[in-house]
């Protein structure tokens, strides 16, 4: 350490402070509470799952908490519309296919198999 | 096929979270990919160590459950990028954890990583067993004291009978890793040696690290001592000890000097920083 170092060093404490009063701050909220970040991270999957098959392996999800804001970021590849058909392959959920077949025939592109 | 190293003591607080974020570091910082696994499922802490805790999405418990994959789980640290996090759940209960999920997950890290680090909890239960369950080495952290010391030897009895390679009538390579070991109060007669140590566990040195405010510091800013500060003596330990794990095993093992306290150091009757 040189006498430079030794006048600049103001100590690691306050970092240390600060990251234990953004983390607790967050599990104390969250001890007794359903896991925001979850629920918000599995409603968004199903909802683009409802429209697009969603490859477990191709979803890339990241997150940085912080004191006033969190970034939630969820990352996944959409096959294009025609190369790839659609998540809805039940009976069930024929009117989105349909409208995604629609959609797809509108654009000019091959229907893919598993829609029909 | 990469190595399962567990890293456990028995005794907590001796310092088994660090010395997995130092070692495990130091290792990745050579292009060798590294992974570790939090095992204290509850009372997680490596992500904290390593800096990583606003990142946590999923954890072991969710990649064992199939809730989500393991390359979602595992956090890439961001600056060695071949060392990867799996963080322990916070919330979930420890019976969550299986064997066979265990297995699996360090059975698919095997095949990806150069190393596997499994940071155990203190104790002997359940969480404990399942840490060292698949080791092919073990890290025993020790302190040159003597609740310490009695714990390791339990830990070493556990690991020459509870872990897969045992009951396969294979061993687990063991290794005293020294932590904490303050060379004024060893010289003073105050602490056990290192030969103290050696002797009664009968298990090699892997080494010593010596106390140093470096390691704190490190904590602190949530960075593994051997990144923050690679000139620090207790960092400098941690990476020779990287390269005895890594095979160096003839690398000599040097016992801490008392550091050298400057004339100001002495007058504000402070220890010496670095």
């Amino acid at each position: 350490m040189n006498l430079l170092d030794f006048f600049k060093r103001r100590g690691s404490a306050p970092v240390a402070r600060e990251r234990l009063q953004v983390l607790l701050a967050y599990e104390r909220k969250n001890r007794d509470q359903p896991d925001l970040v979850a629920i918000l991270r599995e409603e968004i999957m199903a909802v683009i799952a409802k429209h697009v098959k969603i490859d477990q392996e191709q979803v890339q999800i990241a997150m940085d908490r912080g004191e006033r804001m969190s970034t939630l970021e969820i990352d996944i590849q959409i096959p294009n519309l025609g190369a790839v058909a659609t998540a809805a392959k039940d009976a069930a959920a024929a009117k989105d296919v349909a409208v995604a077949k629609d959609a797809a025939v509108a654009k000019g592109a091959a229907v893919a198999k598993d829609a029909a | 096929m990469g190595k399962v190293v567990v890293v456990t003591s028995g005794k907590g607080g001796v310092g088994k979270t660090t010395s997995t974020a130092a070692l495990g570091a130091a290792i990745a910082q050579t292009g060798k990919k590294v992974a570790l696994i939090d095992f204290d499922v509850g009372l997680r802490n490596l992500d904290l160590i390593m800096g990583a805790e606003r990142r946590v999405v999923f954890d072991l418990i969710n990649v064992t459950q199939g809730t989500a994959k393991l390359s979602q789980a595992l956090i890439r640290d961001k600056r060695v990028e071949t060392l990867f996090l799996l963080p322990a759940s916070q919330t979930r209960d420890k019976d969550a954890l299986t064997e066979d999920g265990v297995a699996s997950v360090i059975g698919k890290l095997r095949e990806k990583f150069d190393y596997v680090f499994c940071d155990s909890p203190a104790g002997i239960e359940r969480g404990a067993q399942l840490a060292m369950r698949f080791a092919d080495e073990a890290v025993i952290v020790t302190n040159p004291e003597v609740s310490s010391v009695r714990d390791s030897d339990r830990i070493i009895g556990l690991l020459d009978s509870k872990t897969a390679k045992a009951e396969k009538g294979e061993s687990v390579a063991k290794h005293i890793l020294v932590t904490r070991f303050d060379a004024a109060r060893a010289a003073r007669g105050e602490m056990l040696s290192i030969a103290d140590v050696l002797e009664i566990l009968s298990t090699p040195l892997l080494g010593i690290i010596p106390e140093n405010q470096g390691v704190l510091r490190a904590s602190n800013v949530g960075a593994p001592v051997t990144l923050s500060e690679p000139t620090n003596a207790a960092a400098r330990a941690y990476v020779e000890a990287a390269k005895r794990l890594g095979g160096e095993s003839s690398l000599p093992v040097a016992v801490p000097l008392m550091e050298k306290r400057g004339f100001f150091d002495r007058l504000l009757g402070r220890r010496a920083a670095a």
